[in-house]
């Protein structure tokens, strides 16, 4: 079946199975395997990407169902050759040990604070009125739907807390 | 995953229509629930009617002081939503206390309500389950059942409803809006969608084949105080073991039963001036365990008098 979808600016036509998943479009169609698969099923995160800006599992979503969107994936927010500041962070605050969770906690860290910058609430928030500020509580709650099975944990809070301008 | 076709909807009417001409067709919107099951072929439709870009995604204002949330809005933007903030800080409240960031930003009001039970049997395709397949019996009932069902239970089925966002919706008292496949609309009360188990659990909902969720409707908020709290293994992205919506005078409770479940009787014993421990201890009359859920019991006789304290501002 086919579809089009703008991944990491780039509009690519696919011809697919309607049971190929967004995520195994991107691996296995498009070959861009920064994001992973762990679970397959919604409970890890591992295979987070934007769509429309906005975080999701890619596992969980049909790529036939994205005709039209727009799809950042990991290799779209930065690599090797130029890093995004929360990579950069992720490496100075040592927020990783095997790597393999890391794509989606830094693509979901980026669609978590645009939805801070939007005061869109979590349940840690009490005052559902209010302006929300990005406190641990706040953040560890907000990340919640992505698992890091080496437990760097502190050092993930710490690197998001770095890039999103307050003291780790 | 089994093969199948796929259409996206042009429009409600569209879609219905090919719902009900089209054999072991199925609606999908944010799809978080059902491509789950999909891979685990416990749903295995031969064809799938994309509906999630259908116009159904504002939420408006209602003429008495209400909103109509439309059925393909996510949960992120109902939670977020200035007006439910203000005026019904339980919904906001219990769709976050349901999920993880990146399903709420993809799941929607309409297929938040038709999610599938949690219940470990019902997803084992090894083990017997009335609801997965009818006739197999219960593996619940005599087995690994903590998650199971203490109101309006049956011999067939002891599976809970999985919703956080329901049993708030149950609380105040929204109606469902509908469109059927004869392109009839209709509106009735949330407690009518869900069905309880009886004999037949593969049943879910009182919806007839085709029918499609175009929005909630919710009345002005009731009089009071407004809280959701949910119980659970652990703190975040985990389903409840016991929760309780609270709004004015009006109690659900959820993961307690096969529907988000209106404590009728505990609201009759509060209005009459009961407190609200002897409230729950009249709802709980009719409470059944099945061995590893007794711990419920308890839990709802503890937390439910806590929320109606929390909401009426008495102590948290």
């Amino acid at each position: 079946m086919r579809t089009t979808i703008t991944v990491n600016g780039e509009a690519r036509a696919l011809d697919v199975d309607p049971r190929t998943t967004l995520l195994d479009a991107l691996r296995e169609t498009l070959g861009l395997t920064g994001s992973k698969k762990g679970c397959d099923h919604g409970q890890c995160g591992a295979c987070t990407v934007l769509l429309n800006g906005v975080r999701i599992n890619s596992c969980l979503s049909l790529a036939v169902m994205h005709d039209g969107d727009a799809v950042t994936t990991i290799e779209g927010v930065g690599g090797v050759e130029k890093l995004h500041p929360l990579q950069t962070a992720f490496l100075t605050e040592d927020a990783f040990q095997c790597g393999y969770c890391t794509p989606g906690q830094i693509c979901s860290a980026l669609g978590m604070l645009s939805e801070v910058a939007e005061n869109w609430p979590s349940q840690e928030t009490a005052d559902l009125t209010g302006k929300i500020a990005l406190t641990d509580d706040e953040l560890r709650e907000r990340m919640s739907g992505n698992i890091c099975r080496c437990s760097a944990y502190p050092q993930i809070v710490a690197a998001i807390k770095s890039y999103a301008g307050e003291p780790a | 995953m089994r093969a199948f076709t796929y259409e996206r909807a042009e429009s409600a009417h569209g879609a219905v229509k090919a719902a009900s001409e089209t054999p072991n067709a199925k609606f999908i919107a944010g799809g978080t629930n059902l491509l789950d099951l999909m891979k685990l072929e416990i749903e295995a439709p031969a064809h799938l009617i994309d509906v999630g870009r259908l116009p159904l995604a504002q939420i408006e204002d209602t003429a008495d002081g209400g909103l109509r949330i439309g059925s393909m809005t996510t949960n992120s933007h109902v939670a977020a939503d200035a007006r439910v903030r203000s005026r019904y800080p339980v919904l906001t409240q219990a769709i976050v206390a349901g999920g993880s960031g990146q399903l709420r930003n993809k799941a929607t009001t309409g297929g938040n309500l038709l999610q599938r039970t949690r219940c470990a049997y019902f997803y084992d395709t090894a083990k017997p389950c009335n609801k997965r397949v009818p006739g197999s019996g219960c593996g619940a009932l005599e087995g690994l059942n903590r998650n199971s069902a203490i109101f309006g239970t049956s011999h067939a089925c002891i599976a809970t409803h999985a919703s956080d966002m329901a049993v708030a919706l149950a609380a105040l008292g929204a109606g469902v809006e509908t469109l059927s496949p004869s392109g009839e609309a209709r509106t009735f009360p949330i407690l009518e969608l869900h069905r309880l188990p009886g004999e037949t659990p593969h049943i879910e909902t009182h919806l007839i084949p085709g029918e499609l969720i175009t929005a909630i409707v919710l009345p002005p908020p009731p009089k009071g105080g407004q809280v959701y709290r949910k119980v659970r293994d652990r703190a975040s992205y985990a389903a409840g073991l016991v929760s309780v919506a609270v709004a004015g005078g009006n109690i659900a409770l959820g993961a307690v039963a096969h529907k988000p479940w209106r404590a009728v009787d505990a609201e009759a014993a509060l209005a009459s001036g009961a407190s609200p421990a002897e409230a729950i201890a009249a709802e709980l009359n009719q409470a059944r365990e099945n061995g590893d859920n007794a711990f419920k019991i308890n839990l709802v006789r503890r937390l439910v008098p806590a929320a109606i304290d929390q909401a009426n501002g008495r102590g948290a």
